[in-house]
């Protein structure tokens, strides 16, 4: 299998995202540039998190009209995997791959520290083994998760809310929620389950030396996903 | 009242959220966008006895807290 | 050009004295043009020249085997081995922030990282020293939002993790805040990138964001006192999105060959540029104004050549690799600009509309600055310190007393400030800020780590400038060697208030000179720095504060170690230095009994005068302590290690046990626990003054835990180095600080009066 990091001016966790599959993962992992498209034979695209075009206008507002988006389209609609972190998942809003809109954290601050999620559903391609509760950082400005009442109804009813803030115990609490997101929603997939949103950051929880190894069980799911299939 | 306040930097001092909207909607093809400026607009309920009144405290308002004399300045209207 | 006529109030407006003037008047043989003057003015400031601080700065040891780049550079380097290098360099932006703590933070912290990546490194980490005024002051709770929101802004966007800083809130800051800001980057040996205009016709192209009327003569504005005053427009806004795009431009560009020098435009913009990559090279530089890219409309050559325009940057080309440079930079959308070419002839020559509007010698503009001893004299205040320590009753309840220093926001946990900075972006941020008593960073595809801090306590420098300079670089070097670093350099901020008045160049004197012997004995070269006067307002100028940024490297066999208490069971052993009184201490400022209306206690966050006396401080001990610590590391004799700072004994065993919180995983079922932390049960000695032994902040100190096995050997060797050790007692399960009958807290206590934020 094959993945790619899309490279937009103003990325900033690309090389991490690489770091974290190549090396930690073994996958072999191509940067492509914004300007260009996805090549057809990679299986597993991430949107990385970072600035693209240092967040002016609204997050991820002026990035979806790269050119690399098109391509990142026609392998959604093909049913490869798509995984947008932080940046990337706002991108992917933007570009209404993924229903909702990130507003600003409700503190009004940036905010980088871990959390815990409840993952909802282990039945994705990026969840299969994911433990019920997993520990990881955000950190982001705009990650307050917003959609409305229909929408939201939507996402219930088709399960497509993967992970949701909660404390140690995996209780989804209004404390545990860092952001303001509705209904505590971290992460979301499309209804075909092959597009997954995140705000929290998997490739900075994939090694022990950084403190916690969680990350890795969702990207090691997306990997044997690719694999067997 | 209603003050209708608009914030923005002084047209001297950079904008680089309006450089990078303007050359990026450029691209995409939007002919004719020579330049862009960002700027926050404010909407202000007032209990106030009258316009001046009300000029006065918008003014105070602006100077002190929504603008920063030192890189923008403000316009306002009062309805 | 239109000809202004160069009159005496001209000459005055640019800060030049008459005799600098004929100076000018000298090199060039002639009168200089208004464009000339203007760049004499911003060049011989002492932001660009260090005109009063250049002779006392030399007494800095600046040389040792593994400096490869010193100061007068960028940034300085130091060989890391495996065929790496680690730049870093630390800058002020007090005066800017003063007036717009958001963009005046935000343009430092782009300033500082356009040192480290000219020389071919990739910023990996930002540190910010901060020092505030009073925080219950609403206007200071302003400039300390806007400060910390720039920084956050500027170094989240561009992706360089904020891993440390450190902050204080002071009185002598109320009228002149303090914002430092250090950038530490890695690099391979071979790509090191130094600021040279190399080769004679080879091209200087101007790439990054256009030039705008911004902030022209703010070098001369840094050097001039009371921000307040005038001058209003030398603030800019950064582009931090811009910033990103040039910081990989130009590591590609380095990474290609086809540069041979780079310099950012900074303080004084392309006049300092131009100027300092000619003089260092021995070249010159000819350059048309018409060709840089301009913002504003109708722009003269005083104005181009002076303003300070952020995200700009000047490179050296040779003809046959534009191509290849034209290439990266528009790909990266940067623009590329060729403003003309390097000469032989030592002259920089800048055209404008046709017309030579200033051709000046380069090396005598860069190197030939007008140099001063300012007149010094040991100010009158240091004559009301007392000599011998005051004597102290004991507060009514020691629980209490060491609560309240644990929410005194100097002392209290800056989470509220380091969890609005992206601290773990490159996932190579090991221990975090607040884990440790530095940062450490992974190299990836390395066994090494970098260990990296910043400290300056300003309240020793003011009660005894040349001990305080000496304590200020131990404690720099010992948070490195604390968290299992050999310190390997240093690089320094100096923020003092107008040197022309012979106390405050008194106070800067003796500062650099205890520093630099600290710094020798210590074996941490300087590799650059950064001076930053007039920090003064109202005549009022900020305590004696030099701030050190130092670098420190983790090899096996040696292991990265933290505060934290490890395993129940596991000695404390107090190692270094006794006690001494409460000069100095914040418990000083915070429990005055002799201010009988307060009922003795000053408010935590609204601290009384500072008590004097300094401290005594023992060079040759603290040597040994930093030496004894890196031996047992490397023995492997060491679980947890812990600085004796601000707060003294006591607040330092509480920052153990609130530092050893850990979940627990089933590995079975993968639930998790709730965090638990470990405690600690001390043996309180028979001490004449209880206070001093609590709350002391007597330098060269510290505390290690140790496997009850290591016991022996780790005392064995403390008296190998000649280090005193004390056994404290020992780590317990129960989570709670016991310190014989005198204090029993839980650590549930102690972490949420360390957690409290302080506005």
């Amino acid at each position: 299998m094959k993945a790619a990091v899309i490279v937009f001016p103003g990325s900033n966790c690309d090389d991490d995202c690489r770091w974290a599959l190549e090396h930690v993962c073994g996958v072999l992992t191509e940067m492509v540039w914004f300007r260009n498209r996805v090549p057809d034979d990679v299986d597993l695209i991430v949107l990385p998190g970072g600035f693209s075009y240092g967040d002016y206008l609204r997050a991820g507002a002026l990035a979806r009209f790269a050119p690399a988006m098109e391509s990142v389209r026609e392998a959604a609609e093909k049913g490869r995997l798509v995984l947008g972190i932080c940046n990337g998942f706002q991108i992917l809003v933007e570009a209404q791959l993924l229903p909702g809109v990130l507003l600003r954290n409700t503190c009004l601050q940036f905010l980088c520290k871990d959390v815990f999620l409840k993952t909802v559903r282990s039945d994705t391609p990026f969840t299969h083994g994911v433990p019920d509760v997993v520990r990881m950082p955000i950190a982001h400005g705009m990650g307050n998760y917003y959609i409305d009442a229909d929408g939201l109804k939507a996402l219930q009813d088709n399960g497509q809310i993967v992970f949701q803030y909660c404390d140690h115990a995996g209780r989804v609490t209004a404390e545990a929620n860092p952001n303001g997101s509705l209904d505590n929603i971290a992460g979301i997939v499309n209804r075909a389950g092959n597009v997954l949103g995140m705000m929290p950051h998997p490739e900075r929880a994939a090694e022990d030396a950084l403190g916690c190894h969680d990350g890795r069980y969702l990207l090691e799911s997306a990997i044997r996903h690719l694999t067997r299939a | 009242m209603k003050g209708k306040v608009i914030v923005r930097l002084k047209s001297e001092v950079s904008d680089p959220q309006g450089m990078t909207i303007q050359q990026t909607v450029s691209k995409l093809g939007f002919e004719g966008v020579r330049k862009v400026r960002a700027g926050k607009y404010f909407e202000i309920e007032l209990d106030a006895p009258d316009r001046s009144a009300a000029e006065k405290t918008l003014h105070g308002l602006c100077d002190r807290i929504l603008a920063n004399p030192i890189i923008e300045d403000y316009t306002f209207e009062i309805e | 050009m239109t000809e202004v006529a160069i009159t005496p109030e001209l000459i005055a407006q640019h800060g030049l004295t008459p005799e600098e003037y004929q100076s000018i008047l000298d090199i060039l043989g002639r009168e200089p043009t208004l464009t000339e003057l203007g760049i004499f003015s911003v060049m011989w400031s002492e932001h660009c020249s260090y005109k009063c601080s250049k002779r006392t700065l030399k007494c800095f040891p600046t040389r040792g085997p593994k400096v490869l780049v010193g100061p007068g550079e960028n940034a300085g380097v130091i060989d890391l081995g495996h065929g790496l290098a680690v730049c870093f360099k630390i800058e002020s932006h007090n005066h800017p922030s003063a007036i717009e703590p958001y963009n005046g933070a935000a343009t430092g912290v782009g300033g500082i990282l356009r040192d480290i990546f000219t020389m071919g490194a990739r910023p990996i980490a930002m540190l910010n020293p901060l020092r505030f005024g009073r925080i219950t002051d609403p206007h200071m709770q302003w400039l300390v939002g806007g400060v910390i929101a720039g920084i956050a802004d500027y170094g989240n966007c561009v992706g360089v993790p904020t891993v440390a800083g450190d902050i204080y809130f002071q009185d002598c800051y109320e009228q002149n805040i303090l914002v430092n800001v250090m950038c530490v980057g890695l690099m391979r040996k071979d790509q090191l990138m130094l600021a040279r205009a190399q080769g004679p016709g080879n091209l200087v192209v101007y790439y990054g964001s256009p030039t705008g009327r911004d902030g022209i003569h703010g070098a001369t504005f840094a050097s001039k006192e009371d921000p307040h005053s005038q001058q209003r427009s030398a603030v800019q806004v950064g582009d931090p999105f811009m910033g990103k795009k040039i910081i990989e431009a130009t590591l590609e560009l380095i990474a290609s060959g086809a540069a041979v020098g780079i310099q950012d435009m900074g303080a004084a913009g392309l006049t300092c540029s131009s100027c300092e990559m000619a003089s260092r090279a021995g070249t010159g530089v000819e350059i048309d104004l018409d060709r840089v890219p301009q913002r504003a409309d109708g722009m003269n050559a005083y104005e181009i050549m002076l303003s300070e325009s952020q995200e700009r940057m000047l490179a050296v080309i040779p003809r046959e690799k534009i191509d290849v440079a034209r290439e990266i930079l528009e790909r990266w959308e940067v623009g590329c600009h060729i403003l003309g070419e390097v000469k032989s002839d030592g002259l920089l020559r800048v055209k404008h509309r046709g017309e030579v509007v200033a051709e000046i010698p380069a090396v005598k503009i860069a190197d030939q600055s007008p140099q001063y001893s300012p007149e010094a004299r040991r100010p009158a205040y240091l004559d009301t310190i007392p000599v011998a320590p005051v004597p102290y009753p004991a507060p009514p309840d020691w629980g209490d007393a060491l609560l309240r220093l644990l929410r005194c926001p100097t002392i209290a946990s800056k989470r509220w400030v380091y969890s609005q900075y992206d601290h773990m972006v490159q996932t190579a941020t090991v221990v975090r800020p607040g884990d440790g008593d530095a940062a450490v960073l992974r190299i990836k595809d390395t066994p090494m780590h970098l260990a990296v801090t910043v400290d300056g306590n300003s309240t020793m420098c003011w009660l005894d400038p040349e001990t305080g300079g000496k304590m200020v670089v131990a404690e720099g070097a010992r948070n490195v060697v604390m968290v299992g670093a050999e310190p390997l350099g240093l690089t320094d901020c100096l923020n003092f208030g107008n040197p022309n008045k012979p106390e405050v160049f008194w106070t800067f004197d003796k500062c650099v000179r205890g520093m630099a012997e600290a710094c020798r004995a210590l074996g941490t070269p300087v590799t650059g720095g950064n001076v930053s006067f007039y920090n003064e307002s109202k005549g009022l100028a900020v305590f004696p504060t030099p701030i050190v940024g130092v670098v420190g490297k983790i090899e096996p066999p040696r292991r990265i170690l933290t505060p934290g208490w490890k395993n129940a069971g596991d000695r404390i052993f107090l190692i270094g230095g006794a006690e001494q009184h409460l000069g100095g201490s914040i418990f000083a400022q915070l429990w005055q009994p002799q201010q009988a209306e307060r009922a003795g206690y000053y408010d935590e966050r609204e601290p009384g005068p500072v008590i004097g006396p300094c401290p005594t401080f023992d060079l040759e001990l603290e040597r040994a302590l930093q030496q004894f610590v890196l031996e047992a590391n490397r023995r492997g004799l060491i679980n947890a290690a812990h600085d004796l700072s601000e707060g003294g004994l006591a607040v330092a065993l509480a920052e153990c046990c609130i530092k050893s919180g850990r979940e627990k995983l089933e590995a079975r079922s993968g639930k998790r626990s709730a965090v638990e932390y470990l405690g600690a049960r001390i043996d309180v000695p028979n001490v004449k003054c209880l206070a001093s032994w609590l709350f002391s902040e007597a330098p060269s100190r510290a505390l290690a835990a140790c496997e009850p096995a290591h016991a022996a050997e780790l005392t064995a060797l403390a008296q190998d180095f000649r280090v005193p050790v004390v056994a404290l007692g020992e780590v317990s399960t129960d989570a709670a600080l016991l310190l014989g009958d005198v204090l029993d807290l839980p650590v549930a206590a102690l972490l949420a009066a360390h957690e409290t934020l302080p506005y």
